[in-house]
């Protein structure tokens, strides 16, 4: 992965050691070091991070990620397309066991 | 669920969950019965969309324009130049890699670099600070571009004692002046913003409250996966559709309402906006950022007789040539109404600054094949 796709596109990288502000943070399998200064939040170990020109911006807290999976939903039942995901899912099921015929 | 099962979701690739976006997208089009046209502001966000083809799901009438969301693109040719001269007194330059071709008005920092001059290229101004560290001896210069998410990271240094031998450049942007220009164009007519994640996480998404309710225009804060993508294009027509100049954040994994508090003290401590010119725009009121006077001794400005004489129009010079980056920044063209993209306009030999960052409109349309727009495909 190049480094301008982790620093763009928001991957969350997950922190396996810090060592005063210097943390090294695993990016799905590809290892960085950041800084800490800026983080909104204290960091340990474990905890999920945003990178911006290795700088740490934002701790993720796990609650927050399933709030937008949520918003995602509450969008789409606003918008009254929650019928249409069902049918999307269920035309996907019947495609894939076409396939297997 | 654990952690680690949530995050792997973090990639929001879900295709259910896109179709549905996508249909959803459709319903509110047919709803408001027009063409309309949206903007976003970021090179990641354009990224994104490019490589995911997302203007290929858009229902027909919903036109996504990229405005001025490149830094590397919108910093002017004069500011290369400071580096340049800078470089070429002895002083070692440091940058991002993206700012290394980035035309002058005469050089780029390449050009420096291949005569003689001394040009790095970090991945991260703490790399900088090491260098600098590293050769007492020697002045190291940290030519600092990017938008308020980036100039918090120098902020952050800025304020830390960095060593004497070093010393900042900044040619950082700020955001939110920009979109009053496009605001105000009479050429454009954006009915929603699609703002940027990651400089709301540390502004925060109140910040665009008045912009929203002064032009009449939704914003919706978006992530940078195509389904934060798409959510933010549903949120955002919804809004059109009701007649709602809102803010809306579909990002709250990430941004909150007031952002990142000690990020924005330490930014506002670091710097105070200037009036700047942007490449290919304009002067825009507010949009550079300048260290404060209580940080002049960190100021290469101060610091060095940085001497410029003889640069030229840099942009006028582009224009000469046929380059159209000043209308695509705007959100006024697109790089398929440049006769140069893709043929004497190339990653490999950029004519103007959309093709050299990749945060550009021009190379990331290039990378990912061109015009990403299969409706306009057989």
């Amino acid at each position: 992965m190049k480094e301008t796709e982790d620093m763009c596109l928001g991957v969350p990288g997950k922190v396996i050691a810090i060592d005063g502000l210097d943390a090294t943070v695993d990016f799905f399998g590809v290892r960085k070091s950041l800084r800490l200064d800026i983080v909104d939040e204290p960091v340990q170990v474990g905890d999920y991070v945003l990178n911006h020109v290795g700088f740490a911006i934002r701790r993720i807290p796990p609650e927050e990620v399933q709030e937008t999976l949520a918003l995602f939903d509450q969008i789409l039942e606003v918008s009254g397309a929650k019928e249409d995901l069902m049918a999307a899912d269920v035309r996907g099921e019947m495609a894939a066991g076409k396939d297997q015929k | 669920m654990s952690n680690d099962d949530l995050f792997r979701q973090l990639k929001f690739r879900d295709p259910a969950r896109a179709r549905a976006l996508a249909e959803a997208l459709r319903h509110n089009m047919d709803a408001i019965g027009r063409e309309v046209s949206v903007m976003h502001v970021c090179g990641s966000h354009e990224q994104a969309i490019a490589r995911f083809g997302l203007r290929a799901v858009l229902p027909p009438g919903l036109e996504l324009i990229m405005g001025p969301g490149c830094p590397v693109c919108v910093t002017d040719g004069p500011e290369v130049d400071e580096a340049v001269a800078l470089a070429m007194q002895g002083v070692r330059v440091c940058t991002y890699g993206d700012m290394l071709r980035l035309p002058g008005t005469a050089r780029s920092l390449a050009d420096a670099q291949a005569d003689g001059g001394k040009v790095e290229v970090v991945y991260s101004i703490s790399q900088a600070v090491e260098l600098a560290q590293a050769h007492p001896e020697e002045q190291v210069v940290f030519l600092a571009s990017g938008f308020e998410t980036t100039a918090v990271a120098t902020a952050a240094v800025a304020l830390a004692s960095p060593p004497p031998n070093f010393s900042i450049l900044s040619v950082h942007k700020y955001v939110p002046a920009a979109m009053e220009i496009v605001a105000a164009s009479k050429e454009t007519h954006i009915e929603g913003y699609v703002a940027a994640g990651h400089a709301a996480i540390i502004t925060g998404w109140a910040i665009f409250e008045p912009f929203a309710a002064r032009t009449g225009a939704p914003v919706v804060v978006a992530g940078f996966e195509p389904l934060d993508i798409l959510a933010a294009l549903v949120k955002l027509t919804e809004l059109i559709r009701e007649g709602r100049p809102e803010v809306a954040n579909v990002y709250p994994r990430c941004v909150t309402k007031e952002g990142n508090l000690p990020a924005q003290r330490s930014l506002w401590r670091a710097f105070r906006t200037v009036t700047g010119r942007w490449r290919g725009i304009a002067d825009v009121p507010g949009g550079n950022l300048e260290l404060v006077p209580e940080l002049a001794a960190l100021d290469a400005r101060k610091r060095f007789r940085i001497d410029t004489a003889g640069v030229r129009d840099a942009a006028a010079e582009e224009e000469a040539k046929g380059c159209i980056c000043g209308r695509i920044m705007l959100g006024l063209a697109t790089p398929e109404h440049c006769a140069l993209f893709g043929t004497t306009c190339v990653p490999e030999s950029p004519v103007g600054a959309c093709m050299v960052s990749s945060e550009g409109q021009c190379r990331i349309w290039h990378t990912y094949g061109g015009v990403p727009d299969l409706r306009k495909v057989g």
